[in-house]
């Protein structure tokens, strides 16, 4: 076997191929991808049904409401976010990996955002009209939930890695990622509303793209390190 | 320098010397509690608008004073025991976070029991402080919920140290994120510029509250440690001489 070392790829191309890969294991079981988008979808429903259908009502909280059942539905997707690779040994081959193991989590969390945050934010205008939002605050909605979304992928990452292998991980994960998640909460909501009232709103939308960059830039190592930990 | 902090993270070494000064702590604390409690309660003038309502901060204030301290405690021991690998500091981590859920419900609490009188509600959504408050009790919850879930005692340890860094770092986030709304709580008073905005008959007695709650964290911290450190090390040999003096005699 002469010349059979192994050639590894780049950097960028060592992102590219485990984003391409999970994607490709998120097209070939849809459900992963489906079922938060669904969940949305009915969280969303139930709002009215508990409130009532007051327009006036629905139109000046939906933003909150949507704010919110995009948080769960995200959490509900992170809990499988490392799970099946530490499953069949493909995480411990990542730990393994000469590749820097904060660029394989970055790559897993942009394909995380790719398979549902980004639906999320999609879907996120028909919502918004059944509950008579004000048209003007939908760009403003799609533009905080997609920042948002981002950082809450990354930002779970690190649950999710801190939680593999455990058990109890599901409700464990909630109760360590929301009380971090709150300004990402207060920021997205309060922007919308603010966009609604026809206010002012690039201060919320500089401090989500902020939070963003801060998440991008930190959050893979923590995660890197938490996975390191769990695989000890 | 070095060699005394090798001998700091000796167990054994560290059990004695917390033994022999967890009671000094105390006694120290006890001292200016018992100062701040009699001057507080008897002998400073009422507040010209709460009346003596205001009281409630001589237990309120240093008690939200040692919620936020304890968490620094909590995350520079983690961060310390994470990066150095010393297991004594994750065991002071560990012992940090209840004491530190405490203080928080306690500030929590003496809070709501004083804004019943004073805005008419026991609770307002409104208030950043009391939301970041609660928001750090949630913290505290989720950093002791890691470490139960983890039965394996370093990777508990080494996990929760990395959600405490991580809480640290958006802890200053979330306060700030919480401020942006508009704020009902009592501006600063103590530490602002052109000196403290409060009587100075008020003042002793809360800052002699503050610095013996601390002392008294420090001694119930010195005794958590103990029996932290007793239980991780319940099968070395230091431990059964210690339990069963006469076997080894």
């Amino acid at each position: 076997m002469k010349g059979a070392e192994l050639k590894l790829p780049g950097l960028p191309g060592g992102l590219v191929a485990v984003v391409r890969r999970d994607l490709q294991l998120a097209w070939r079981r849809p459900g992963d991808v489906l079922n938060p988008l669904f969940f949305f979808a009915i969280v969303s429903t139930l709002f009215p049904l508990a409130v009532g259908p007051d327009a006036e009502q629905l139109a000046q909280n939906g933003a909150g409401v949507l704010w919110m059942a995009a948080l769960l539905a995200a959490l509900l997707s992170l809990n499988s976010l490392f799970l099946n690779d530490y499953e069949d040994g493909t995480l411990e081959q990542m730990l393994l990996s000469p590749q820097p193991l904060p660029l394989l989590v970055l790559a897993k969390s942009i394909a995380h955002w790719l398979v549902s945050g980004l639906p999320l934010v999609l879907v996120s205008p028909l919502i918004a009209i059944s509950f008579q939002m004000p048209a003007r605050s939908t760009t403003v909605m799609m533009l905080t939930l997609a920042l948002g979304t981002v950082s809450l992928s990354l930002l779970g990452s690190i649950g999710a890695g801190l939680t593999v292998g455990l058990n109890r991980g599901n409700a464990l994960l909630s109760l360590l990622i929301l009380p971090l998640a709150m300004p990402i909460l207060i920021f997205g909501a309060r922007t919308v509303s603010l966009a609604a009232a026809e206010d002012a709103v690039s201060a919320g939308l500089y401090f989500l793209g902020a939070y963003c960059m801060l998440a991008l830039t930190l959050a893979p190592f923590a995660t890197a390190a938490a996975l390191k930990i769990s695989n000890e | 320098m070095w060699t005394f902090v090798h001998k700091l993270s000796s167990p054994p070494y560290f059990y004695g010397l917390a033994a022999r000064m967890a009671p000094w702590f105390a006694g120290a604390g006890l001292l200016p509690i018992g100062y701040g409690t009699v001057a507080g309660l008897f002998f400073a003038p009422p507040d010209y608008q709460q009346g003596d309502a205001f009281r409630i901060i001589y237990v309120h204030v240093p008690a939200a004073y040692l919620s936020m301290l304890a968490y620094i405690v909590m995350a520079a021991t983690a961060g310390i025991g994470l990066i150095w690998r010393m297991k004594l500091a994750h065991a002071v981590a560990a012992a940090a976070a209840p004491l530190g859920a405490w203080f928080t419900f306690l500030a929590l609490m003496t809070g709501s029991i004083w804004g019943r009188p004073m805005w008419g509600t026991w609770w307002e959504w409104g208030d950043p402080r009391l939301t970041s408050e609660l928001i750090l009790l949630f913290l505290y919850f989720g950093y002791m919920a890691l470490r139960a879930a983890i039965d394996d005692p370093t990777r508990a340890d080494r996990a929760s140290a990395v959600l405490a860094l991580v809480g640290a770092v958006n802890v200053p986030i979330i306060h700030f994120s919480v401020e942006w709304w508009s704020s009902l709580h009592q501006g600063p008073t103590l530490v602002r510029e052109g000196g403290p905005a409060i009587e100075p008959a008020m003042m002793w007695p809360l800052l002699a509250m503050i610095f013996g709650f601390s002392l008294l964290f420090g001694a119930l911290l010195l005794s958590r440690v103990r029996t932290e450190v007793l239980f991780r090390e319940r099968r070395a040999r230091w431990v059964r001489k210690l339990v069963y003096p006469e076997e080894t005699a």
